[in-house]
C-alpha cells in the first residue's frame, strides 16, 4: 500500500513521528491474537450498510428487470431500453451531464489556481481561507433569497449588465439558467477544493522543487512537469468529489424554482422525484442503476487515468 | 532530467527585480481579495437584510417578490435595491419569527431533531467499523471497505431508492426515521476515520496491551483520544451535509409538517420575504458557529480526506 495519506502540517504531531512501516508485518500478525472485538466493532455499521444500501440495491437490480412488482414476469432489459427511450430521462441526464462536464472541470481549475494564489506567500492568507471556505459553511437555503434577488428577470445582475447595454435576460427561466447553476456551484465547492489542494502542494517535497531551481528550471516547467504529478492523486479526488457534488446542485435548483424549472436545468433529481410521486418502481430502479453503473465507469476511468499519470511519481 | 543549459534563464530569473516582485504580490493580494469578497457578500447581505423591517424590504425587492400571479413575470419598472446597511435597524423580523409565527421555530426544531441523531450516530458506528478497519486485516475487510467506497461516492439519485425500498419495508415512510436511519450508516464517516485510525501507530497499542488493556479499553482510552480532532472534523462535516438537506425530506416525507427548515425556507410566502431573510440568518447560525471555532478542525477534515486510495 502507498502511504498516500496527505499528512497535515499541525495534524497529529505526536503519531507522525514514531515509524508506522517497521511495525507494519507484526501488526498484521498479531491481529490473529486480538480476539473478536474489532470484528464486533463492524458489526453494527456493516448490518446497517447491508439493510439500507446493499440490500435493497440488489432487489433494486431484481426489479429493474421484471416487468411488474405483482406479475414479476422477467423482461431482462425491457426496462432500461424505456427509461433510454424515455423523453424526460434524456432531457434530465443530458442536462446533468453538461452540466457536470462544464462545472466539475472548472471546479478543479479554478480551485486548484485559488490554492496557487494563497499559497504564494501573500499576506492574509488565513483570512482569504476563511472567506473562500465560508460560502461552504452557508446552508444553501439561506443564501437562496440573495441568489433570487441576483439573478431575477429585476434582478441585481440584469440592471448591472444594462449599464453595458446588455439585454434583459431571466436568467432563471431561459437557457441560461446553467450558467446561473454553474455560477452557484462553484461559489459554494471552491472552498473545499481549495483546502484539498493546498494541502497537497504543501506535501510537495521541498527539495525536489529546490533542486529543479538550482537547475534552473522555469515556474512553467516546475508546475507542469514536477507539481502537477504530485497533485494528480489529488486532482483525481478533487474531480470526483466535485462529481459527487455537482449532482447535489438540485438543492439549489429545487430551492430557487421549486418543482417546476425551465427545462435547461431540468436535472435527474427532478427526474427521480416525479417518479418517486407514482411510485414506479421499474422506472425507478432502472434509472437508478443505470446511473449507478455510468458512476462507477466515470470513476474507473478517472482512476485508470491517474494511474498513468502519476505513474512515475510515489506520492 | 533537467538540462543545465536553462541556467542562464535561471540566472536573470533570480535577478527578477525586487520592485517587480512587490507589483506582483500586490496585484496578486487585490486579485484574492475581490475574490474572497464575492464568496462572502450572499452571506452578509443575508445577514444585513435581516436587519430590515418589512416596509424597507418591500421597497427594496418589492420588483421581485411583490408578485402573486402564476408564473407571470412582473414588468414592476421599480429599481432592485441591494443594500448592505439598513436605513434603520430593526429587529422586528427576528421578534416576529421568535415570538409570533411558531411555524419557523418548528421547522427548525423539525431540522435539528433530524441532524442531531444523525450526526451523534453516525459519528459512533462508524468510529467502530473504522477502528475495526484500521485493524483487521485480509481480503475479506478489503472487499467490505470497497463496497464502503462505492457506496459513499453514489449520488443521491440511486441511494434514495433502496432507502425508499427499506423505509417502506419497514413501515417508517413519512417518519423522521426514514431519513435518520439511513442517514447514521452512512459510510463517509466510516471512510474518513478509518483513514485517521489507520496511522496510530502500533507501538502505542503495543504499549496499552503490556499494560494490560483490553481491546475495548484500547479503543476507548487509546484510539479515541487520538482521533478528537478528527472526530470533530467529521461531525462537522456530516452535519454541514444534512443541515442542508432537501433530496431526502422531498422523497421520503410526504408530511410537510415534518419538513425541515432547508426545505421549508423555499416555500416562505412571497409577502414575508422580510420574515424569510431573519429565518434565512437564523438557519445559518448553527453553521457559522462551528465555522468559527471548528475552522482548523475542518480544514483538517477537509485534508485527510483527499486520496480516495489512502
Amino acid at each position: 500500500m502507498k502511504l498516500k495519506t496527505y499528512q497535515l502540517r499541525n495534524a497529529e504531531p505526536k503519531v507522525k513521528k514514531v515509524k508506522e512501516k517497521k511495525h507494519k508485518g507484526s501488526f498484521r500478525k498479531t491481529l490473529k491474537r486480538d480476539g473478536a472485538f474489532p470484528y464486533l466493532c463492524l458489526l453494527p455499521s456493516l448490518i446497517g450498510v447491508l439493510i439500507f444500501f446493499i440490500i435493497p440495491f440488489c432487489v433494486i437490480i431484481y426489479y429493474s428487470m421484471v416487468d411488474n412488482p405483482i406479475n414479476k414476469e422477467f423482461v431482462f432489459l425491457q426496462n432500461y431500453i424505456n427509461i433510454i427511450k424515455n423523453t424526460a430521462f434524456r432531457r434530465a441526464a443530458i442536462n446533468t451531464l453538461t452540466f457536470s462536464l462544464t462545472a466539475v472541470p472548472l471546479a478543479v481549475v479554478l480551485s486548484l489556481l485559488l490554492a496557487m494564489l494563497l499559497d504564494c506567500k501573500i499576506p492574509f492568507v488565513s483570512q482569504f481561507r476563511t472567506s473562500f471556505l465560508c460560502p461552504m459553511m452557508v446552508p444553501v437555503a439561506s443564501v437562496v433569497l440573495i441568489w433570487q434577488v441576483i439573478f431575477h428577470y429585476n434582478g441585481v445582475l440584469n440592471d448591472f449588465l444594462a449599464n453595458f447595454g446588455v439585454d434583459k435576460i431571466d436568467w432563471l427561466k431561459s437557457s441560461k439558467g446553467q450558467v446561473v447553476i454553474v455560477a452557484l456551484f462553484l461559489w459554494k465547492n471552491l472552498g473545499y477544493n481549495m483546502i484539498l489542494f493546498l494541502s497537497a502542494l504543501n506535501n510537495i517535497p521541498k527539495d525536489i522543487i529546490e533542486v529543479a531551481t538550482l537547475e534552473g528550471a522555469g515556474a512553467f516547467y516546475k508546475f507542469f512537469r514536477i507539481k502537477l504529478r504530485y497533485l494528480s492523486p489529488t486532482i483525481l479526488f478533487v474531480t470526483v468529489l466535485s462529481l459527487i457534488n455537482s449532482f447535489k446542485v438540485f438543492r439549489e435548483i429545487y430551492l430557487l424554482t421549486t418543482d417546476y424549472p425551465y427545462d435547461s436545468v431540468y436535472m435527474l433529481q427532478h427526474f427521480m422525484n416525479n417518479t418517486f410521486r407514482n411510485i414506479d418502481y421499474q422506472k425507478l430502479s432502472s434509472a437508478a442503476i443505470l446511473m449507478a453503473i455510468v458512476m462507477i465507469a466515470i470513476i474507473g476511468a478517472l482512476f485508470i487515468a491517474e494511474n498513468k499519470f502519476g505513474e512515475d511519481v510515489e506520492g | 532530467m533537467i538540462v543545465s543549459k536553462t541556467s542562464v534563464s535561471a540566472k536573470r530569473r533570480r535577478g527578477f527585480s525586487k520592485k517587480g516582485q512587490k507589483l506582483l504580490m500586490g496585484v496578486l493580494t487585490v486579485f484574492a481579495a475581490a475574490a474572497a469578497l464575492i464568496f462572502l457578500l450572499p452571506t452578509i447581505l443575508t445577514m444585513a437584510n435581516s436587519f430590515m423591517s418589512a416596509s424597507e424590504i418591500n421597497a427594496n425587492y418589492g420588483a421581485i417578490f411583490a408578485k402573486t400571479e402564476e408564473g407571470g413575470k412582473t414588468f414592476i419598472s421599480e429599481k432592485i435595491n441591494l443594500k448592505f446597511i439598513p436605513d434603520m435597524v430593526s429587529f422586528s423580523q427576528y421578534y416576529t419569527v421568535l415570538f409570533k409565527s411558531p411555524d419557523y421555530l418548528f421547522k427548525f426544531w423539525n431540522s435539528v431533531i433530524l441532524v442531531v441523531p444523525i450526526v451523534i450516530f453516525q459519528l459512533a458506528v462508524a468510529a467502530l467499523a473504522a477502528y475495526a478497519f484500521a485493524r483487521l486485516k485480509g481480503r475479506l475487510k478489503e472487499m467490505i471497505f470497497f463496497v464502503y467506497v462505492v457506496v459513499m461516492l453514489m449520488p443521491y439519485q440511486v441511494t434514495l431508492v433502496p432507502n425508499y425500498l427499506v423505509s417502506d419495508w419497514l413501515g417508517i415512510l413519512n417518519t423522521r426515521w426514514a431519513i435518520i436511519l439511513p442517514g447514521i450508516f452512512t459510510p463517509f464517516a466510516v471512510f474518513l476515520l478509518s483513514k485517521i485510525m489507520r496511522r496510530i501507530p502500533f507501538s502505542l497499542i503495543e504499549a496499552a496491551k503490556l499494560d494490560g488493556a483490553g481491546e475495548f479499553q484500547i479503543f476507548i482510552y487509546v484510539c479515541l483520544p487520538l482521533c478528537k480532532s478528527a472526530l470533530f472534523s467529521v461531525a462537522i462535516l456530516v452535519f454541514i451535509d444534512y443541515w442542508n438537506m432537501v433530496e431526502q425530506p422531498l422523497i421520503l416525507l410526504s408530511d410537510t409538517s415534518l419538513y425541515p427548515l432547508s426545505v421549508f425556507l423555499s416555500q416562505i410566502n412571497t409577502g414575508e420575504i422580510g420574515l424569510a431573510f431573519a429565518v434565512a440568518t437564523i438557519y445559518m447560525i448553527p453553521t457559522l458557529l462551528m465555522f468559527l471555532y471548528g475552522e482548523d478542525y475542518l480544514v483538517e477534515g477537509i485534508a485527510y480526506s483527499g486520496g480516495i486510495k489512502g
